[in-house]
């Protein structure tokens, strides 16, 4: 019942705040035509200024994956991620959630797919999906449309939540699966 | 940071290439990232520009200061540095909802009319502010209530109860989000008091 409602919730925003902006604007006494043009030019610009970071930082990550890094990466770290009682097999998932997420999307349905949706390692790489960011790319887009080159604090700390939300993930999957 | 994590990222990635004497596949990975990124603006582009159009009207016929007054306690808090009646402040509010129905890629471009707001507040062009970075930070920890993209592959794989992940994901992206505003809070207060 509730799922049905979040899930309509889900499906159904997009439209109605296509149709209810437009119409509570109209109410007001609003050029809609002309505002939308107006804002879209504008959205236009902000959207092709993302550009060159989006190309820094997908050409970084390819080539460190490309080179094999990102193996290494994990042949290092996975006697730590063990000693913490956490699966290895989301350790890949959750090293490449903060930079790419439709390479951890990749994962996580390589994942379901070898170990299935329902088991252990399948719920803990499902629940750690929905509740990490892909922080880097968040930022890279959010702060290179404004022209910002120092995050300051934004980057460490939307990095420790997104390890907070993996550790959360683990041990909630692990007491209740 | 992001500096040093984008060279340390090309340059590990050429030395192992470079031992391994397998240059060919880095310059194909470049060719393809770049390109790849480039693709993936152009399939922003429309979308963005449509949001962009659709909050205008939203921010002329008053609805995101509308949004922002009934969110007021809430956001007031966490973004001190933000005049309520200032569009930044809805354009923060109409984002945050975005990413809590899990509208996903209307987020982003809801996302980056904030940032623009918030950076017409900015008096050092090309640093973060304070209610930047919050924003980002509550952003990227992601508060996500139904997790669609994930719930649909889970189903997609044969799952017996796909949408299971629905109580863990909530309570999981609650943990990251709470520990994303603790740090925040403490980091500011920690520069403020150095200042």
């Amino acid at each position: 019942m509730i799922i049905n409602i979040m899930e309509g919730i889900s499906r159904w925003a997009v439209p109605a705040l296509v149709l209810g902006i437009p119409l509570w604007g109209l109410v007001r006494g609003v050029r809609v035509y002309e505002a939308f043009v107006e804002g879209a030019k504008h959205g236009l610009a902000s959207a092709v200024r993302i550009t060159p970071y989006l190309i820094a930082m997908f050409v970084a990550i390819r080539v460190f994956r490309a080179a094999g890094g990102m193996d290494l990466l994990l042949k290092a770290i996975t006697p730590f991620t063990n000693m913490l009682g956490i699966p290895p097999e989301v350790v890949p998932m959750g090293i490449i959630r903060p930079l790419s997420g439709s390479g951890a999307l990749g994962m996580l349905g390589e994942l379901l797919h070898t170990y299935g949706p329902d088991s252990l390692v399948g719920m803990t790489a499902s629940t750690i999906q929905g509740s990490t960011e892909t922080t880097l790319y968040v930022l890279t887009v959010y702060f290179g449309a404004v022209g910002i080159t120092r995050s300051r604090h934004a980057l460490p700390i939307g990095l420790w939540s997104d390890l907070a939300g993996f550790l959360a993930a683990v041990l909630v999957c692990r007491r209740l699966f | 940071m992001i500096n040093w994590i984008w060279f340390l990222l090309l340059a590990g990635g050429i030395l192992l290439a470079a031992h391994s004497g397998d240059a060919a596949s880095v310059t194909s990975a470049i060719l393809g990232a770049a390109a790849d990124a480039v693709t993936l603006v152009i399939g922003l582009l429309g979308l963005i520009a449509f949001w962009a159009g659709l909050m205008e009207i939203a921010e002329k016929s008053g609805l995101t200061q509308l949004l922002a007054r009934l969110l007021r306690p809430i956001t007031s808090r966490l973004f001190p540095d933000v005049p309520p009646q200032h569009p930044a402040m809805g354009a923060i509010i109409m984002s945050m909802s975005a990413n809590i129905l899990g509208i996903g890629n209307a987020a982003t471009p809801l996302g980056i009319r904030a940032m623009e707001k918030l950076d017409e507040l900015n008096r050092d062009p090309g640093t973060a502010t304070d209610a930047m970075c919050t924003f980002a930070v509550v952003t990227t920890s992601s508060l996500t209530v139904i997790p669609i993209t994930v719930i649909a592959l889970r189903a997609a794989a044969g799952s017996a109860d796909p949408t299971r992940i629905i109580g863990p994901t909530l309570a999981a992206s609650g943990v990251s989000t709470v520990t994303a505003v603790i740090a925040d809070w403490a980091w500011r207060r920690w520069t403020a008091a150095r200042r």
